[in-house]
């Protein structure tokens, strides 16, 4: 339903869009400028066109952080949205119990992400950190600043405990929403549990889960922060994520030209994949 | 004048909810508009309200043009089918709350929450939250919302719906005399036939996003325009079948016929679409303004009052609603007894033509 | 199919309940015979949904027994109680079409594929599903899901007994009527038994063979429409059924006889009450009774105008009396006078029937 137009919300609207404009259009520009320049310093710029995102696409460091990136995303979605998805259901609807796990899950979402970073940096040290101690203590030789493996888990471990959270909350949600009538009517029909899982819950979850998607897709892919603090990109670039090599070749090598093609070429990448996922997503919803 | 819409049309999309209407509501009555689920009810509702500006055509209230101006700023009360209240204020509050937003003093609003709460039997729940009461109750308090802020256009979108079949019939007897007293001008949408006979009023029908007929409630049941208009004011619904005038007969398959009487005697000789209600086709005794139909019975119901049989007429699907209780078997070939001065002929437009 | 039996049902939905009225069940006792079509009717509140999920084993009843067939079922699950629920809202699984809505019940208990599809097919036939079978269920309208609900308890041959609780609420008028009609002539070809909550009178004394009134928990008469419109043994089921319900007026006992406002009253009570006796009241329906100039002079105060009849609200002293009179009977404008039809008048003391 469309509502009365109404002139006076672009009074409201105007500061925004100069705000939004001043933070986050007129840097982007300075990005497209830069991307398709060359300088040396001293504010000299000389036109190099598509150069550099010829040389960003060719390079295969670039391709590099990029399957890490796809690996690390695509690992932690599939391991947060069906671990999110089970601890919402094994949550209670009702009773006393709601308010506690409903707090609890939402703890992990509400640590600063550098200091997440640095927990469990400490907590995952092979000679003082809690766990790193215990892990070697059991026999397996675990020291994630020196093995790649052990790094990629133990990124992957900090990850899944910091976001899954989001995921069950908003699955919680959507669960919450089915009426009784459904799961009476499951249990006249003899049902299996997997039945209703499968054939009530989900379906009608499709939409919240779509949102959790989404936004772990998006979040993961831009990761910076965490791994960051964490692992520093190591042992050697096995952690370099997309966006961590992206500062590493901005502000460490200054080398603002390639820098401003991989951002723009980035911002492209998830942009497109965010649409293709919502499409895919929603295609049902218009049939 | 209370509310006159010209040529008022609703474009979404590529679909037209509204098509070009013209409707003129007099001041203080009390006007239904009847049709089912998205006939365009709501939308014309919001239409009237400010909800929702026309895509095209003029809205007048009391004489002057309203189109495009913000229902904030018109003196609207609107009751909904979901018992709409603050879940956060008690009844006292949501009804006072118009009040509240008109800055008026404390004393005076509590003289008119009172005195609303008196009128809606609601004086013992002031206290309450709307969570505690009955949807009877809930309901009642959105309705005194709506009538403590004394608004000359009062819109109410199916209030009743989801209640009680009995607290509807208590609700629907005190509605009108709610607001009679008002003086405001009450547009009540349903889309229960029913509940728009025993409403009263006037009547506007619609189908399909068009007004159809508007007119006094029980001429409109009496004297549909088209078997459209006929169609969405009946339930049961209103028993069709095509019969042919020849000379001085009405003859409908099967050898049923029956003599053109003085008022049908103008009709051209032609096809027609007969149209008469069930409760003018009837079982038991004849009647003298009646004709004998033999009819197969399909499904009876009996309920206590009265008895509601489907019959099988020449192939069409008629229903007979009779006074009392008949027995019946089913399966049995049964006569019926149609009252021949009660029959609607319509052409093949779906005009009246004659009744 | 079974017999089904109520011992000494009572239930609440608190842990410790006190007193009575923390029951939302006060005490049922009831046999149901089979094959028979029954409705529970009452209104919100009065335990009818409670009652309906003790007996499909949603609920399990806080003390008594639940006995299908003299076997004690009160602690068998829902699903090996061999029942079918329909939902108040539609309930369908959206992501299969409507023939796999409609075998699931079926594949869920190991049936062979083949008499699968011939038990849907029937079933699709018997509800007009047949040209929906491959469509995806969640694009169809309310009441094609409804008839899926339906079919789900239909499609299996072992159910003892189809639930419905309040199945047409959010079916359209016009469609409501023809589900009901439906679901009657299911009725009458499949001879199962059939229970039917509602708080819409015309749905429960339509379908129902037999009708059993609730009121704040507890049963408050069981019989045919016929037995309830025509002895209702206590004032409530007067009230609740007939539109508009039945009028009870102040009744005293003197000389041997009732009075009301002073005037001897005939009524078909045989064993009348001593002179003197509290709390009596006589009951009458507005179908029963007449404008007679020789009876008790009225005002008469609205004239309403429902098409098929009009409803005449008349007072006597500070008395409210209702009548139904024909569409096009003549309304007395001077001295009208009434009567009431003494066989269909009765007398209640405490609010319960004096035979």
């Amino acid at each position: 339903m469309s509502k009365t137009t109404n002139q006076k919300a672009w009074i409201f609207v105007i500061p925004v869009v100069v705000l939004v404009a001043f933070n986050a259009l007129i840097p982007l520009m300075t990005v497209v400028n830069y991307s398709v320049q060359e300088t040396f310093g001293n504010n000299v710029f000389f036109w190099e066109g598509v150069k550099w995102f010829e040389e960003v696409l060719n390079s295969s460091r670039f391709h590099a952080s990029f399957l890490r990136q796809l690996a690390f995303t695509g690992t932690i979605l599939l391991i947060e949205i069906p671990l999110g998805i089970a601890v919402a259901l094994s949550m209670p609807k009702k009773g006393p119990w709601v308010s506690v796990c409903l707090v609890m899950m939402a703890l992990p979402l509400l640590i600063p992400w550098n200091v997440v970073g640095a927990m469990w940096n400490i907590f995952a040290l092979p000679d003082i950190g809690l766990l790193g101690r215990m892990i070697n203590g059991l026999g397996i030789n675990y020291n994630f600043t020196q093995q790649p493996a052990a790094a990629w888990i133990t990124t992957i471990v900090m990850d899944v405990w910091h976001w899954t959270s989001l995921v069950v909350l908003l699955s919680y949600a959507g669960l919450c929403a089915i009426p009784d009538a459904y799961y009476q009517a499951a249990k006249i029909d003899g049902a299996s549990a997997w039945a209703v899982f499968w054939r009530i819950q989900l379906p009608k979850m499709k939409r919240v889960l779509t949102i959790a998607i989404l936004l772990r897709f998006m979040d993961s892919f831009m990761i910076y922060t965490e791994p960051f603090v964490l692992t520093g990109g190591g042992p050697g670039n096995t952690t370099t994520f997309l966006s961590i090599d992206l500062v590493k070749i901005a502000l460490g090598q200054f080398d603002l030209g390639p820098a401003a093609a991989m951002s723009l070429i980035y911002f492209f990448v998830v942009l497109l994949l965010c649409w293709v996922f919502y499409t895919l997503m929603m295609r049902d919803e218009e049939q | 004048m209370g509310i006159e819409l010209k040529q008022v049309s609703k474009r979404v999309g590529a679909e037209m909810h509204i098509y070009e209407a013209d409707l003129v509501l007099e001041k203080g009555g009390f006007n239904i508009l009847l049709g089912t689920t998205l006939s365009g009810k709501t939308t014309l509702m919001r239409l009237m309200a400010g909800l929702e500006a026309p895509t095209s055509g003029e809205v007048w209230f009391d004489d002057k043009n309203v189109t495009g101006v913000r229902v904030q700023k018109r003196e609207v009360a609107m009751v909904y089918q979901a018992f709409i209240n603050y879940p956060s204020f008690t009844v006292f509050d949501n009804i006072a709350s118009p009040l509240r937003v008109a800055r008026l003093p404390d004393a005076e609003i509590r003289k008119r929450v009172g005195e609303i709460a008196e009128l809606l039997k609601l004086s013992p729940m002031l206290d309450r939250m709307p969570d505690e009461l009955s949807g009877g109750q809930q309901q009642r308090t959105a309705l005194g919302r709506a009538l403590v802020k004394n608004a000359p256009l009062v819109l109410l979108d199916e209030p009743l719906a989801n209640l009680d079949y009995k607290l509807r019939e208590e609700l629907r007897d005190e509605l009108p005399k709610l607001f009679e007293n008002t003086g405001a001008t009450v547009v009540y949408a349903t889309s229960e036939p029913q509940e728009a006979l025993m409403l009263g009023g006037h009547t506007a029908t619609l189908h399909q996003g068009r007004i159809t007929q508007y007119g006094v409630t029980a001429e409109i049941f009496r004297k549909p325009n088209t078997l459209i208009s006929a169609r969405v004011f009946s339930d049961p619904p209103m028993n069709t079948a095509i019969v042919d005038k020849q000379g001085d007969t009405f003859v409908l398959a099967d050898g049923i016929r029956w003599p053109v009487s003085g008022k049908y005697s103008a009709m051209a000789d032609s096809s027609y679409t007969l149209g008469i209600h069930p409760h003018h086709v009837t079982l038991g005794e004849a009647r003298e303004d009646s004709i004998a139909i033999n009819g197969l019975v399909q499904v009876a119901e009996i309920s206590g009052s009265e008895s509601i049989v489907h019959v099988d007429i020449a192939g069409n699907p008629w229903v007979s609603a009779t006074q009392g209780v008949h027995p019946f078997e089913v399966g049995d070939s049964t006569e019926l007894h149609m009252q021949v001065e009660r029959c609607l002929y319509f052409d093949e437009d779906g005009s009246l033509v004659a009744s | 199919m079974a017999k089904i039996t109520l011992e000494n049902i009572r239930h609440s939905y608190m842990p410790e309940p006190k007193k009575n009225e923390d029951y939302a069940l006060q005490q049922i006792d009831a046999e149901w015979s089979d094959g028979s079509a029954y409705a529970l009717l009452g209104p919100s509140g009065c335990g009818k949904t409670t009652l309906l999920n003790i007996i499909s084993g949603l609920l399990t009843p806080s003390e008594g027994r639940v006995l299908f067939d003299e076997s004690d079922v009160t602690d068998t699950p829902t699903t090996e109680r061999q029942i079918a629920q329909v939902f108040q809202f539609p309930v369908v699984y959206d992501t299969m079409t409507v023939f796999d809505n409609l075998a699931f019940p079926l594949r869920n208990r190991g049936i062979a594929e083949d008499k699968v599809k011939t038990r849907v097919n029937e079933v699709a036939k018997m509800l007009d599903l047949e040209n929906s079978l491959n469509k995806r269920a969640a694009g169809l309208t309310a009441d094609g899901k409804q008839k899926i609900s339906l079919g789900r308890g239909l499609v299996r041959e072992d159910v003892n007994v189809i639930m419905f609780d309040e199945p047409l609420t959010v079916i359209d008028p016009h469609l409501k009527w023809l589900l009901r009609s439906k679901l009657k002539e299911l009725h009458q070809q499949l001879g199962r038994t059939m229970i039917y909550v509602t708080h819409d009178q015309t749905e429960a004394l339509t379908f129902a063979d037999h009708v059993v009134v609730m009121y704040d928990g507890t049963v408050v008469q069981v019989g045919t429409p016929i037995e309830l419109f025509e002895h209702p043994a206590h004032t409530f089921v007067g009230h609740f059924i007939g539109s508009p319900g039945m009028n009870i007026l102040p009744c005293e006992m003197s000389d041997g006889a009732a009075h009301f406002a002073g005037n001897q009253v005939q009524t078909a009570c045989t064993n009348l009450p001593s002179n003197g006796s509290d709390n009596i009241e006589v009951g009458v329906r507005p179908e029963f009774v007449e404008f007679d100039d020789e009876g008790l002079p009225v005002e008469i105060i609205k004239v309403d105008d429902l098409g098929r009849h009009q409803i005449v609200l008349a007072r006597h002293d500070s008395n409210l009396i209702k009548m139904i009179v024909a569409e096009d009977a003549q309304i007395p404008s001077e001295n009208p006078c009434i009567s009431f039809s003494p066989a269909q008048t009765r007398l209640y003391k405490d609010s319960w029937v004096i035979d």
